[in-house]
């Protein structure tokens, strides 16, 4: 298995907090990677840093053996990396249709309006959302706009996405529908580098977790490796006894 | 040279007007140079009919600034607020038409004057205009004024908590719609009271304004939102520039330098240089 | 292609409406008040591009089709230059200028940007007021025997008319194929959300300098076949700030986002405008109602004339568009 995200020493600093210090790490093809920590741990800036919204202030990122670092996201996109927002950014006055329409005329395969409609259909049925196409974007509830989210992502055709907290403000069945999509996005081909809270969900669905705490990465590893490491406990969970009962994946 | 530091200050006044609604509630004011205008009328009409002190008159036209303010507002700011930036635009682009529409109506477009004159004090080579020392010190005053309101009552601290976050602000239970028509009341105030000043100084038309509106915004974006004093300083230096370039460059020039500066401040310093980063 | 929207099919009919009219009985009057109606139309439809397409307001439009004025006129009139040629030289000199321009401008969001615009107009100005060649602030006038070449001063007006209406035309013809466009999605896209826009993958600072550049083409022809028409150009006419506003409401009125939207706004405000200024005792207040119908539209409309049609009869989005 080849290396499909390499971060090396990366480091983000706004003003005079060090958001993000010296994390390095590496994702496999074909892996779902979970990415954990306390609230403000540099999470979302780490995102952010991989896929060019922020300029790394220190270390190397590539991605399929191409250094990405400092590269605009819109280029980064076209390599074949796609990410979801936290606060998810619907473009509201366009249909979910052209919404999703946009992810794949810009995307890795830089499609033409024609083919990318298509496209858009068939990536809005994976998410189940083919049936309201023509629905405007802004009507959407919260779990249909994080699906929305999804699509575009995948529209764009990549190779890795990125999910940012896609199931924070999901009730569980909106949440147990979307870690089943999660699973289909991956099994279709897409690595997957995903931040999330909800820890059933990300033990259950990692293959490998990093652990970030106050910007410095404390752990890398499986998720029982990661859950049972004192310092990740002491960090996060709180109570060691916690961590078992999390992890009952039934 | 002198004249222009003293000017000056009231272009930080017109400034601050803006500044503070701009910080406040995310609107940038485009009925500013009208009401400088108003301003400006305001003086003109009370002084014609009273004749005494030009600068007790700038009480009443402080209070018919904040009636007016709040006026404008319910018309047509408090239905945009939080709406996209182009709808405060125009909206308040559309009261400045109107406005100035009526008092090219009633005034047309030829000059007016405030002949009111305080004698001038003479200090070596240099003489200050009577006037030009009045109008700054009132504007330092009035700029004190504000921070003080700002800073140390209720009401003022209400209004930078809805500036600084008017969600949390109106969880706290301060009421939103309230504080932002006071505010924009007050920017509207400052605005007049700004022209009003203007008005002892130059001859002025309806349109004249609309100069005054273009410093305060070259002032508020090198100042930062929402910093009184810092409006103030920074239109001191602005006035400063004027009197420095002014002997040597025609006049016609002046708004294209300013406009440059402009461009060159947002371009190079987002958030003004003492301050507040201004979100648009 | 755009030849499959039956809009495409509509903007030809009404541009022919526009010749066969005034031509039908040599009518000069209709022919005179139509122009400003094109002209409206032209400047309404370019500048819908950057506003209800790509969602910057842009306060100093009318300087592209002033500048546009001045290159024609000096290309026409001092150069002696065969009108079309002048018309298009004009508007390839201003794109570029626009380009120059959103270089300096463009990366300003929101209402900085429309700031700017006006910087932009009102530098623009002050450069013309100051430059010999173009006659400073006194402008140029263009001599009787340029309007030789075209047969004359007659002929001349009724071929720049026609020019005119091809102008508005392209104009209409041209938002519609932009909207849609994948570029025109793109532009869409970064109306919406800028950032979201950039994420996925649309190179924001291309487009917009290229819808910047393209929304200042035709009216700078426009501009250029207007003045030469007028036989005059001076600085205070070619860069009225008011004529820029006026494009704004028209939009707002009409409806921004629509490529009918901004012909319905351009031609009907044109009518209330002319209206208004002959009437002698309204004349006054055109500042007044301008500004109130734009606050109208902006509190209880904001999707304009259009925007209401299509709340009425939702499949009319696909046809009037």
């Amino acid at each position: 298995m080849s290396s499909l995200l390499e971060v090396r020493g990366v480091s983000k600093r706004f003003g005079g907090l060090l958001a993000v210090s010296d994390v390095s790490f590496s994702l496999d093809e074909g892996q779902i990677l979970g990415l954990i920590g306390p609230n403000g741990a540099g999470k979302t800036t780490l995102f952010n840093v991989v896929n060019g919204v922020y300029k790394a202030d220190g270390g190397t990122i590539s991605f399929l053996g191409k250094d990405i670092t400092g590269s605009s996201p819109d280029k980064v996109v076209h390599l074949g990396l796609a990410r979801t927002h936290q606060i998810v950014k619907p473009l509201n006055d366009l249909t979910l249709l052209d919404n999703v329409t946009v992810g794949a005329c810009f995307g890795r395969e830089y499609l033409d309006l024609k083919a990318a409609r298509k496209v858009a259909l068939e990536v809005l049925q994976l998410v189940g959302l083919g049936d309201r196409a023509e629905m405007i974007a802004r009507s959407l509830t919260i779990a249909g706009k994080k699906r929305l989210e999804v699509a575009r992502a995948l529209a764009a055709k990549p190779k890795l996405l990125l999910l940012d907290e896609v199931l924070a403000g999901l009730n569980p069945t909106e949440v147990a529908l979307m870690i089943d999509l999660v699973r289909k996005i991956r099994d279709g081909g897409v690595s997957v580098f995903m931040i999330e809270h909800l820890m059933q969900a990300i033990m259950s669905l990692s293959d490998r977790i990093v652990v970030l705490n106050l910007g410095r990465k404390l752990a890398e590893g499986r998720p029982d490796e990661v859950v049972h490491n004192p310092d990740v406990v002491e960090a996060y969970l709180g109570f060691p006894d916690i961590v078992d009962k999390l992890t009952r994946t039934d | 040279m002198i004249d222009g530091l003293l000017v000056g200050a009231v272009y930080g006044l017109a400034a601050m007007g803006l500044s503070l609604i701009w910080g406040v509630m995310d609107v940038i004011n485009l009925t500013h140079g009208s009401m400088i205008a108003l301003g400006m009328f305001a003086m003109y009409l009370l002084f014609a009919a009273l004749t005494i002190n030009a600068y007790v008159l700038l009480l009443p036209i402080i209070v018919a600034g904040l009636l007016l303010g709040i006026v404008v507002y319910w018309m047509a700011v408090h239905w945009v607020v939080g709406r996209s930036m182009l709808m405060s635009l125009l909206s308040t682009f559309a009261v400045n038409m109107m406005v100035i529409g009526i008092g090219t109506a009633i005034w047309s477009t030829s000059p007016y004057n405030v002949n009111f004159t305080l004698p001038g004090i003479t200090i070596g080579a240099y003489t200050f205009t009577g006037n030009h020392i009045a109008a700054a010190i009132s504007s330092v005053v009035i700029a004190l004024a504000l921070q003080l309101f700002l800073y140390q009552t209720r009401t003022g601290k209400a209004i930078r908590a809805v500036a600084d976050n008017r969600e949390a602000a109106e969880l706290m239970g301060i009421s939103s719609t309230l504080v932002l028509t006071i505010a924009f009341g007050i920017g509207i105030a400052l605005a007049m009271t700004s022209g009003a000043l203007v008005s002892t100084l130059f001859p002025f038309t309806i349109l004249s304004g609309a100069t005054y509106q273009l410093k305060s915004f070259v002032v508020t974006i090198l100042a930062g939102l929402g910093k009184p004093f810092g409006a103030l300083i920074a239109g001191v230096l602005l006035g400063l520039l004027e009197g420095v370039v002014t002997p040597f460059i025609a006049v016609s020039w002046i708004p294209l330098i300013e406009f440059g500066l402009f461009v060159v401040v947002l371009v190079a310093f987002p958030q003004g240089i003492f301050g507040k980063r201004a979100t648009a | 292609m755009i030849l499959r929207r039956p809009f495409f099919y509509i903007i030809l009919v009404i541009a022919a409406l526009f010749v066969y009219f005034p031509l039908h009985g040599n009518n000069v009057s209709l022919r005179e008040d139509l122009i400003l109606v094109a002209i409206a139309i032209i400047l309404a439809s370019n500048l819908n591009l950057m506003i209800g397409y790509t969602g910057y307001v842009n306060f100093g439009h009318i300087v592209f089709y002033g500048l546009g004025g001045y290159v024609g006129l000096y290309l026409a009139t001092v150069r002696g230059w065969n009108l079309v040629l002048s018309a298009l030289v004009a508007g390839l000199v201003v794109s570029l200028c626009a380009l120059l321009f959103g270089l300096a401008i463009l990366r300003l969001r929101g209402a900085y940007f429309a700031l700017a615009t006006i910087g932009i107009l009102q530098a623009v100005q002050a450069f013309v007021s100051n430059f010999d060649p173009w006659g400073r602030s006194t402008g140029m006038y263009l001599s009787f025997e340029s309007y030789q070449p075209l047969g004359g001063a007659m002929r001349a007006l009724w071929i720049t008319y026609y020019l005119i209406i091809a102008v508005m035309a392209l104009s209409m013809i041209l938002s519609l194929a932009i909207k849609n466009s994948k570029f025109g999605l793109g532009l869409f896209a970064i109306r919406e959300d800028e950032d979201a826009a950039v994420v996925l993958g649309v190179n924001a600072t291309v487009y917009k300098a290229i819808i910047y550049s393209v929304s200042a083409f035709l009216p700078a022809v426009a501009g250029a076949l207007m003045f030469y028409k007028n036989g005059m150009i001076d600085p205070s006419i070619a860069f009225e700030f008011m004529m820029s506003l006026e494009g704004i409401v028209m939009l707002m009125l009409g409806g921004q986002g629509a490529v009918m939207g901004a012909a319905l706004g351009g031609g009907l405000y044109e009518k209330l405008r002319s209206y208004l200024l002959t009437s002698p005792t309204l004349s006054n207040f055109h500042l007044v109602i301008a500004g109130g119908l734009l606050l109208l539209v902006v509190l209880f409309a904001p999707g304009g004339l259009i925007g209401w049609f299509y709340r009425l009869v939702p499949r009319a989005r696909k046809v009037i568009e």
